[in-house]
């Protein structure tokens, strides 16, 4: 079985499986990272959604093959090291707002919002109801009000 | 002697053990008995003024000897096991909030883990009904006061003092002095070598400086770190993921598989084998299970649903719709509603993972019925039920889907087949396709009035039969030969008990009939009542017309108390009813009670053609519904902060049925495979405006919370909509006439994983 070298939060793994295999069963199934969720597997729930390179991923979209030595994959799981923290500012505001129920569809917010925030911040400008409304994560416990909330409390302290 | 037990004295125990552990019984009631039917002397008796739901389920709990819990550990740690699911409701937290009250200890001190099945307590380890609180709010305190009075006395005895002299303050007891001793140096002197009964008092009302106050989830930190575990992330030795091939129509069997022995040998995969519901698969990922799955050649025969359409069904229930009777001679507004099937996936699909030997079995599930669940899978694997643990995880949503165990029953199933444990989770197109759905219905109303006063009410709800074979039927059957509902089935005592009459409308009459055993049902965060209350709320919209009435002020003239009239108020008077909004947009206002709780909805709709057609990429706008106003009372509200959560969710579940959400059947298959076909509420459909106002404490009891906000959303969101439009809605989604996907293809069962995830990075 071919191997496959790459980084995820901060460490360099190497993995033995099939090219073809998607990320998100590397990470979960192969690694043991569980915090990107499964929930349709064909990139419309976003509940898997992590970073790659600092951008937003799907990793139920990708097989393996297409990751390469240096390319860095940052999941839930990774996120507050990223700003050399304990919590990064968008888990504290998630906190703040009391936004989980459930909490199976929460990871992949938290990872949609911190890429937003970034996207936006690039466009020099302020998040805007748009912006909030073309998160496309879903969440059944139908928290997504609260979650408008922390992402613009989260963004002021990013 | 119970005969000397007094107001607000309640008994429990302290358990032998090395340790403290105090205990009380689950069902266990304040002794005022009196209260709860003086509360119900309203005009127009229904079945659920003498009665409801939550009465009934509690009542039924009652003679059991099931004895729940609570701990106190060397660590000054308190534990207690909740005989409940929790799968995003909030219950652990507002559980560790009732013991900390009682027992002065921080909220972080308590550690609430979710017990396994336990057959003893019969009746009372079902969630549902938006039961869990009203059920568990006395016992749970009982055991933690006898825990305070046990460390008390204790704490007495180590530092020479009274007991009257000690206070207990943030899990340490404190002397007049000064001198302190924590829980943990406690523990095991407060603990029993033999089981003692004790009486206590509860902490009153008036002093409760934890219940009723906001607090924040107590996983929420596990949560948005991604350590909280689902039951798909369990580190379980060799459970290896599994998944399976399932037939193109509903229910489908296999008839033969032409290439079983390919299968097994594509890359991954440990075994394949032909199992009740389809085909299984078990690889080293679940990636290469969907190839596997996608990749075997499946003969099927025809399902139980085979060449059924939306509009077949349709027929059926016309058929089966009890008569009105025949028109009085005074006028009447009458209106018929269709709701189609509605899908009640939660994100988290059907999983489990079981573990099945020769002569035992452990399985890992979000269960909320584990007892049922615990007999029905040790009937099919041939073992005595206490043969077979059964351990509840926490779920990623339930919404009615978790009252069943599908999953898990196919999970012991595969495993004892190929003799190894498994990791077994639905593919999202099964769960949307062959999972549980909320039953087709219909609601035909007619109202009775002269001059300004109603006369009599009637609705008659007809339903695609509702699976509710879960335990909580066996509540209903076991206690209804006690109620006084006559000679009827279990379904139609559940509709009857669960359906309050909240207006002043003379002779009411709601009647269920069901139909067609060939659907995969259940409730969907609730049973009967959106749908139900959808159409009362709409004739009731008519009917103030039809007076010349405002929609607001006619509610308010019927409702039948204070309390109700409190909470339409409030979202009158924080919503701004009647503020002049433009043509194409309208206000719409709806009321429900339920579960010893009222609640009332207050919502602005947007139906301009540039709101109804903006462009969403894969998705459905429609009608934005731009402003909720929400005010609830649920008596007592342990966890105001829960409780306004709690209604949030249900004001998007409102929407979703109201505007969006739907399945369609065609040929004996529901068209929906995934969250691009089935329309859920998501960000463009949020409200931009939300407010939630939690109304003072009006009882001593919490009332039920956790389906509540669906109704008056969905009645709310209707009403809106008909005022809009100037044309009042009658078949539920409103867009469920217009198909607004491609439908993926039935063979094979599930779509390709995509490979072009990095061009979409972004
Ligand atoms: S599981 Fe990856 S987007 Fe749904
Ligand atoms: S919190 Fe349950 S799915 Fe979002």
């Amino acid at each position: 079985m071919p191997e496959r070298t790459f980084r995820v939060n901060g460490e360099q793994v190497t993995v033995n499986v099939p090219d073809d295999v998607r990320l998100l069963w590397v990470l979960r199934d192969v690694l043991g990272i569980t915090g990107p969720k499964y929930g349709c597997g064909i990139n419309v729930c976003k509940a898997c959604t992590s970073h790659l390179n600092g951008k937003e991923v799907n990793p139920c979209a990708i097989p393996v093959k297409d990751l390469q030595p240096a390319d860095e994959v940052t999941t839930i799981e990774g996120l507050p090291a990223t700003v050399g923290r304990e919590l990064h500012p968008m888990q504290q505001a998630w906190l703040d707002h009391d936004v989980v129920q459930c909490g199976y569809c929460q990871p992949g917010q938290i990872m949609a919002a911190v890429a937003l925030v970034r996207r936006v911040a690039a466009q020099g400008r302020a998040i805007t109801d748009d912006d909030l409304d073309g998160l496309r994560n879903i969440c059944r416990c139908g928290t997504y009000f609260r979650i408008r909330e922390a992402v613009k409390a989260g963004a002021a302290n990013m | 002697m119970r005969e000397s037990i007094g107001r607000r004295r309640f008994l429990g125990y302290v358990l032998a053990a090395p340790t403290l552990v105090t205990a009380a019984e689950i069902g266990l009631r304040p002794t005022v008995a009196a209260a709860s039917s003086a509360e119900f002397q309203l005009p127009s008796p229904g079945i659920t003024d003498i009665v409801d739901l939550n009465d009934l389920m509690t009542v039924a709990a009652a003679p059991t000897s099931g004895l729940i819990s609570v701990g106190v550990g060397q660590d000054g740690m308190v534990s207690f096991a909740l005989p409940r699911a929790e799968v995003g409701q909030g219950i652990t937290t507002s559980t560790a909030m009732l013991i900390a009250e009682e027992l002065s200890v921080p909220l972080d001190r308590v550690r609430v883990t979710l017990a396994d099945a336990r057959p003893e307590l019969v009746f009372n380890q079902l969630t549902g009904g938006s039961n869990t609180t009203f059920a568990t709010y006395t016992p749970i305190r009982v055991a933690a006061a006898i825990a305070r009075r046990r460390l008390l006395e204790a704490a007495a005895i180590e530092l020479g003092s009274a007991v009257t002299d000690l206070s207990v303050r943030d899990g340490m007891i404190v002397d007049r002095s000064g001198r302190s001793i924590g829980f943990g140096a406690l523990a095991d002197k407060a603990a029993s070598v033999r089981i003692e009964q004790v009486s206590v008092e509860l902490t009153p009302r008036e002093s409760f400086t934890v219940i009723g106050k906001p607090h924040s989830r107590i996983d929420a930190l596990d949560a948005v770190t991604g350590r909280k575990k689902f039951a798909m992330d369990l580190d379980v030795p060799d459970a290896k993921p599994t998944m399976v091939c399932r037939a193109p129509t509903l229910n489908g069997k296999v008839g033969s598989v032409a290439n079983l022995a390919e299968v097994r040998a594509m890359a991954g995969v440990t075994d394949v084998v032909v199992i009740s519901t389809g085909v299984a698969v078990r690889a080293e990922t679940f990636g290469q299970c969907i190839d596997a799955v996608r990749a075997l050649r499946v003969s099927w025969k025809p399902g139980t649903a085979a060449g059924k359409s939306d509009e077949i069904v349709r027929r059926e229930l016309e058929r089966a719709e009890l008569s009105l009777g025949l028109p009085p001679l005074t006028p009447t507004v009458e209106g018929k509603f269709t709701f189609y099937f509605r899908g009640n996936s939660a994100l988290e699909t059907n999983c489990a993972i079981a573990d099945v030997r020769a002569d035992r079995a452990e399985i890992w599930s979000a269960l909320k019925s584990p007892i049922v669940a615990q007999r029905t899978i040790a009937a099919k694997l041939g073992l005595a039920p206490s043969r077979v643990a059964v351990h509840v995880v926490q779920g990623g949503g339930s919404f009615g889907r978790k009252l069943f165990f599908d999953a898990a029953l196919e999970a012991a199933e595969v495993s004892q087949k190929i003799g190894k444990p498994v990791r077994l989770m639905w593919h999202r197109a099964d769960d949307a396709r062959q999972g549980r759905v909320h039953p087709m219905a219909t609601s035909r109303v007619r109202v009775s009035y002269l001059g300004g006063t109603v006369l009599g009410y009637e609705q008659r709800h007809t339903s695609v039969a509702t699976d509710l074979g879960h335990g909580l039927g066996e509540i209903i059957t076991a206690t209804a030969a006690q109620l006084p509902v006559g000679d009827i089935g279990f379904s139609e005592t559940f509709f009857l008990l669960s359906q309050t009459m909240p207006y002043n409308f003379g002779a009411t009459s709601q009647l269920l009939s069901e139909t067609d055993k060939g659907f995969n049902t259940g409730s969907m965060r609730n049973v009967y009542s959106p749908d139900v209350a959808c159409a009362r709320e709409l004739i009731v919209d008519q009917l103030a017309a039809r007076m010349r009435k405002d929609p607001y002020r006619f509610r308010r003239d019927f409702l039948r108390d204070d309390r109700s009239r409190a909470v339409l108020d409030k979202v009158a008077e924080v919503g701004g009813w009647g503020r002049a909004l433009p043509a194409g947009t309208a206000q719409g206002i709806a009321f429900h009670a339920e579960y010893k709780s009222v609640s009332a909805a207050l919502v602005e709709i947007d139906c301009r053609p540039e709101t109804v057609n903006r462009p969403i990429r894969e998705g459905v706008a429609g009608p934005r519904v731009t402003r909720a106003v929400f005010a609830v009372d649920v008596g007592l509200a342990v966890n105001p902060r829960g409780l306004e959560a709690q209604m949030m969710g249900g004001i998007s579940d409102g929407i979703a049925l109201a505007l969006t959400s739907s399945l369609h059947l065609r040929d004996g298959y529901f068209l929906e495979a995934s969250w691009d076909n089935y329309f859920y509420t998501r960000q463009w459909n949020t409200p931009l405006a939300l407010q939630i106002i939690v109304m003072p404490s009006t009882s001593e009891q919490p009332g039920g919370a956790g389906e509540l906000g669906v109704a008056p959303a969905m009645a709310a969101v209707a009403c809106a909509y008909g005022r809009a439009t100037g044309t009042m809605p009658t078949s539920f989604p409103i867009n469920h006439g217009t198909l607004s996907f491609e439908p993926k293809p039935t063979v094979p069962p599930v779509p390709p994983s995509p490979t072009d995830g990095l061009s979409h990075a972004r």
